[in-house]
């Protein structure tokens, strides 16, 4: 059985398993409440609804990314070639990360691609962090009704505008004949340019600045929940305000946190615009890596390795971050 | 018009919980039926049994008759009146009355007929086109009963309807309640936990504790004569003595407790030996040493004067509270608080019943 | 308090800084949608142009690009939005030992990179539907890709905002109204659905503002075709005139519009929203009698 198919196979086990689950566990005491699926819905849209998510879970997420995962585990073949003999699994793409193929030589570009990558990701995340903290704050708990709808506003409105023009606008700002270079040689801070984009300065600003809002929110949403007593009760006993913020603030905000810096996180490694319209010449990232795989040497297997290798890198910080703050899934979506 | 519900051996089971145990009973058509008990007790249980939302773990529902085994909510020939009445907020008043017309296809015309005829019955007139969030409670509640009546039920369901007003509006409420049902003539199941509701409304009562109906009568039976120690502790004020029977006969039996031996009547003829408890109502016992009455002392703790009685709260030697209730125009001496009192009354209005439980305080 | 003045200078410093950090290379890209050099160049001003607007809406691949976003967009919202609901009514009834897995399935696709829903969804789709020529001929194709992988995360987005107004539903309004007679489908339409509607609409907006704005995944599942996005990053990666500054101007200008828009709605809503609360108070003081 070709493994392609197998592919197809483990969703229905799955499933069947859950069913047969449930099937005995209704046999074994009845329950008043519970009605049958197709009574509570009717018919009809009972099946449309079954429809409609099997389509969406098994179609749209679980089977491509499973397909992606066996993908990865072949030779890159033309497609004659494909379920033939040749067509074996192998772990050679992935080892081709490592180790790769042309020269037999340490893999370096593509491992200190990888490195940096997540290194560059963490950074802006905490740069983002760091930087949204205190008017998240502001906006959360001490501005008024007024100004705060009027700063939503505000934080919105660039956002509207699309991340590929966002990135542009930064590039315009950082050329060599772009503003900031002319007012830094106007200013007589320097005599001449600095090519922002060659030391990477403009990818971590484009960066930063594509993701702020998407740490902002959660952060925002997170304060602003928390009774404002709470704080009132700490300065009340005494408390200067960096331990308000140590003690009550930031434990309280946890899920926020989290679930901003995950985000950031996420979109930042994974991040295309950027890297490609920010980054100097000789800047490598992990993404742009798989994109070429794709675009360029059409060697969709090794792209798909790369991918794989990349996603289980984002959940384990995932995992991790939840871990180091104590929260739950749940809890850091939304 | 209107139809007798049966429940024959309802047995409600939730995993290990048991919330209706072996319930048993016939309601009359055309009769206002109430089931009083506390909460947890299993009354909105039954309810949603008898309207179709649970299905009985064993026994069966009959309705005029009919087995509604299989028979869903939306089959059955009833209408519930929910406790938060869950009107529907995004329609008007009239749609809201005239919803279930509207699903068994009847056309507009006769639906805005019908909801202005019903408005008129419940005295809202004209106020179809209002939103309901724009009504007052005791609007809401009314708007809830035309709702429910628009689709010309057999049996119509209430529960606790009356729990969210204020007194005086509740008090207008259970008039209405019963002017309604009788104008109507369908038979009504209402649940409460007020036995002040169940008692002025009602042809007859179910009282219930955890999950058992313990006694189906008329209001003055239950009050006068309660089968179990629960109905006579959870309906009206009582006293209860507990002690053991020292003597029994065709005339009553004699228990003997911590107040000492008491006389009162035997309905359940329990024997000597019998574990049990003397029941006398407040307002039947007197104070003072009076001749031929049965009679303890205990010492007087409180006197609250209530407008239209005076209760004379007292503790007896084994520390349990006695509750004496002096009507206005009775006479008697009040006793002072600090002072012993002699307690007396007639052992024809007391009652000797089994030991078992009693209504949590 | 000189510290509490201080304080009040830095928080506005920052809050400066802040914004001139969000906006600044907005507004300067704006002023080059301006500027006559065929490089955006925002200092310094050489004369004032309206030029690149026009040569804007003459820039066919922009223009087919927005016509495929629009139709991917409808497309992925035609399909999310029904799917989010579908699911988010199901969260509730699966079978409880399953909810986790369910829950945590449906959600993946925004924990995802975009790439790699990108690039599983032109594998996938491409072996599928290459299975014979015709399907391949027909289904093969940038738009329909870019519509099934957009679709698995703007669902997901559905799925959240949906249950979140679903847990706020009175489930005795379901009751009252099967009790009254109705099926379990006319349940599902005449309260359900009225209920969800604030939800299902802001869903809707939400979804076709991801899709069209997606570049990640679309820029691979787009195959061939392109989209307004996808002109946009060729156009950077080769240098560009202002046309794309013009574009920027007329993207801010919209959503200030819709902006505006939405606050004046909103303020309508309240004043309606309190007079009906005006109304339920008079009438409780009309019967305490």
């Amino acid at each position: 059985m070709s493994s392609r198919l197998l592919v197809f196979l483990l969703p229905v086990i799955v499933i069947g398993l859950f069913w047969a689950m449930s099937r005995y566990e209704s046999k074994l005491a009845h329950d008043p409440n519970h009605k049958g699926y197709f009574e509570r819905n009717g018919m009809t849209l009972g099946l449309i609804f079954i429809f409609l998510v099997a389509l969406w879970t098994l179609f749209l997420v679980v089977l491509p990314y499973l397909y992606m995962v066996v993908e990865s585990f072949h030779p890159r073949l033309p497609l004659p070639k494909r379920g033939g003999p040749e067509d074996y699994l192998t772990f050679a793409q992935y080892k081709s990360f490592f180790v790769s193929p042309s020269d037999n030589q340490w893999n370096t570009n593509h491992m200190g691609a990888f490195v940096f990558s997540l290194i560059a990701s963490v950074a802006v995340t905490v740069f983002n962090l760091a930087f949204c903290y205190p008017l998240a704050y502001f906006m959360a708990q001490v501005g008024s009704v007024q100004k705060v709808r009027l700063l939503m506003l505000g934080l919105i409105v660039p956002y509207w505008v699309n991340e590929i023009l966002r990135a542009f606008s930064m590039r315009l700002l950082l050329t060599s004949k772009g503003l900031i270079n002319q007012l830094l040689m106007w200013s007589g801070l320097t005599d001449a340019p600095i090519d922002f984009l060659y030391n990477n300065t403009g990818l971590y600003l484009g960066l930063s600045y594509g993701y702020l809002l998407i740490m902002m929110f959660p952060l925002y949403n997170a304060i602003e929940s928390l009774d404002k007593n709470q704080i009132e009760a700490a300065r009340d006993l005494g408390a200067p305000w960096w331990k308000i913020h140590r003690d009550v603030v930031i434990p309280y905000a946890k899920p926020g946190i989290a679930s901003g810096c995950t985000m950031v996180f996420m979109l930042a490694a994974g991040s295309l615009a950027a890297p490609q319209f920010l980054g100097g010449p000789n800047t490598l990232w992990f993404t742009s890596v798989v994109y070429d795989f794709f675009f360029q040497a059409f060697n969709w297997p090794r792209g798909s390795a790369y991918a794989f290798i990349l996603l289980a890198a984002c959940i384990i910080f995932v995992m991790g971050m939840l871990r180091l703050f104590k929260v739950k899934l749940g809890e850091a979506i939304r | 018009m209107s139809a007798g519900v049966d429940l024959e051996g309802v047995t409600v089971r939730f995993g290990n919980f048991t919330a209706v145990d072996n319930a048993n009973l016939a309601i009359k058509g055309g009769e206002f039926f109430s089931f009083l008990g506390p909460s947890g007790c299993g009354k909105t249980t039954i309810l949603r049994t008898v309207s179709g939302f649970l299905d009985p773990s064993a026994g069966r529902v009959k309705i005029g008759g009919q087995d509604m085994v299989g028979i869903g909510p939306n089959k059955r020939p009833t209408a519930l009146i929910f406790q938060n009445l869950a009107l529907f907020p995004l329609m008007t008043v009239a749609d809201n009355i005239a919803y279930g017309l509207r699903v068994r296809g009847i056309d507009k015309k006769t639906r805005r007929k019908k909801a202005g005829e019903l408005l008129d019955l419940i005295a809202l007139p004209g106020q179809g086109d209002k939103l309901v969030s724009e009504l007052s409670g005791g609007q809401k509640q009314r708007v809830a009963i035309a709702r429910a009546l628009a689709v010309e039920p057999k049996v119509l369901l209430l529960d606790e309807p009356l729990s969210a007003l204020d007194l005086k509006l509740r008090q207008h409420m259970r008039n209405e309640l019963r002017a309604i049902q009788q104008r109507v003539g369908i038979t009504f199941i209402y649940i409460t936990h007020d036995q002040g509701e169940a008692l002025t409304m009602s042809d007859r009562i179910a009282v219930m504790s955890d999950g058992v109906i313990e006694q189906v009568a008329d209001g003055k039976t239950v009050y006068d004569q309660p089968e179990t120690s629960f109905v006579a502790s959870f309906v009206g004020e009582n006293n209860g003595f507990t002690g053991l029977v020292t003597k029994a006969d065709a005339t009553g039996a004699v228990v003997e407790t911590a107040m000492g031996s008491l006389r009162g009547r035997n309905p359940k003829g329990m024997k000597t030996g019998d574990k049990a408890m003397v029941f006398v109502r407040p307002e039947s016992l007197r104070i003072g040493k009076g001749k031929a009455l049965e009679g303890f002392s205990a010492a007087v703790k409180n006197v609250a004067f209530e407008g239209n009685a005076t209760h004379v709260f007292l503790q007896g030697a084994d520390k349990k509270n006695i509750t004496v209730t002096i009507g206005r125009g009775q006479g008697g001496d009040i006793p002072a608080q600090g002072s012993m009192a002699d307690v007396q009354f007639d052992p024809d209005l007391a009652l000797i019943l089994p030991e078992g439980k009693l209504a949590r305080e | 308090m000189s510290s509490r003045y201080v304080m009040k200078g830095m928080l506005a410093f920052y809050i400066l800084i802040f914004f001139l950090y969000l906006f600044g290379p907005l507004l300067v890209m704006g002023v080059t949608a301006f500027n006559t050099p065929n490089y955006p160049q925002a200092y310094p001003f050489e004369s004032f142009t309206l030029d690149w607007f026009v040569k804007l809406w003459n820039h066919r691949a922009m223009m087919e690009g927005l016509q495929n976003s629009f139709v991917i967009g409808i497309g992925v919202v035609a399909i999310s939005v029904p799917v989010g609901l579908a699911a988010s009514i199901m969260m509730n009834q699966i079978y409880h030992r399953a909810r986790g897995l369910f829950y945590l399935v449906t959600v993946s696709p925004l924990l995802t990179p975009g790439v790699i829903i990108g690039i599983s969804t032109v594998i996938f789709w491409k072996d599928v539907m290459g299975v014979t020529d015709v399907t391949k001929a027909i289904f093969y194709k940038g738009i329909v890709l870019s519509i099934l992988g957009q679709s698995s995360f703007v669902a997901a987005y559905c799925l959240l905002i949906i249950m979140a107004r679903l847990t706020r539903f009175d489930r005795a309004q379901e009751e009252a109204a099967l009790d009254l007679g109705a099926s379990y489908p006319q349940v599902f339409w005449h309260i359900l659905i009225p209920f969800l509607k604030p939800a299902l609409l802001s869903a809707s907006v939400i979804g076709f503002l991801s899709s069209f704005e997606n570049y990640n995944t679309t820029t691979f599942a787009i195959l061939a075709d392109k989209t307004l996005v996808t002109v946009l990053a060729g156009e950077v990666r080769q240098g560009t005139t202002p046309v794309l500054s013009a574009l920027a101007v007329i993207i801010i200008t919209i959503s200030l519009l819709g902006a505006i828009t939405y606050e004046i709605l909103k303020r309508r809503e309240e004043t309606k929203a309190a007079q009906i609360k005006e109304n339920a108070r008079l009438a409780e003081r009309g019967e305490a009698v």
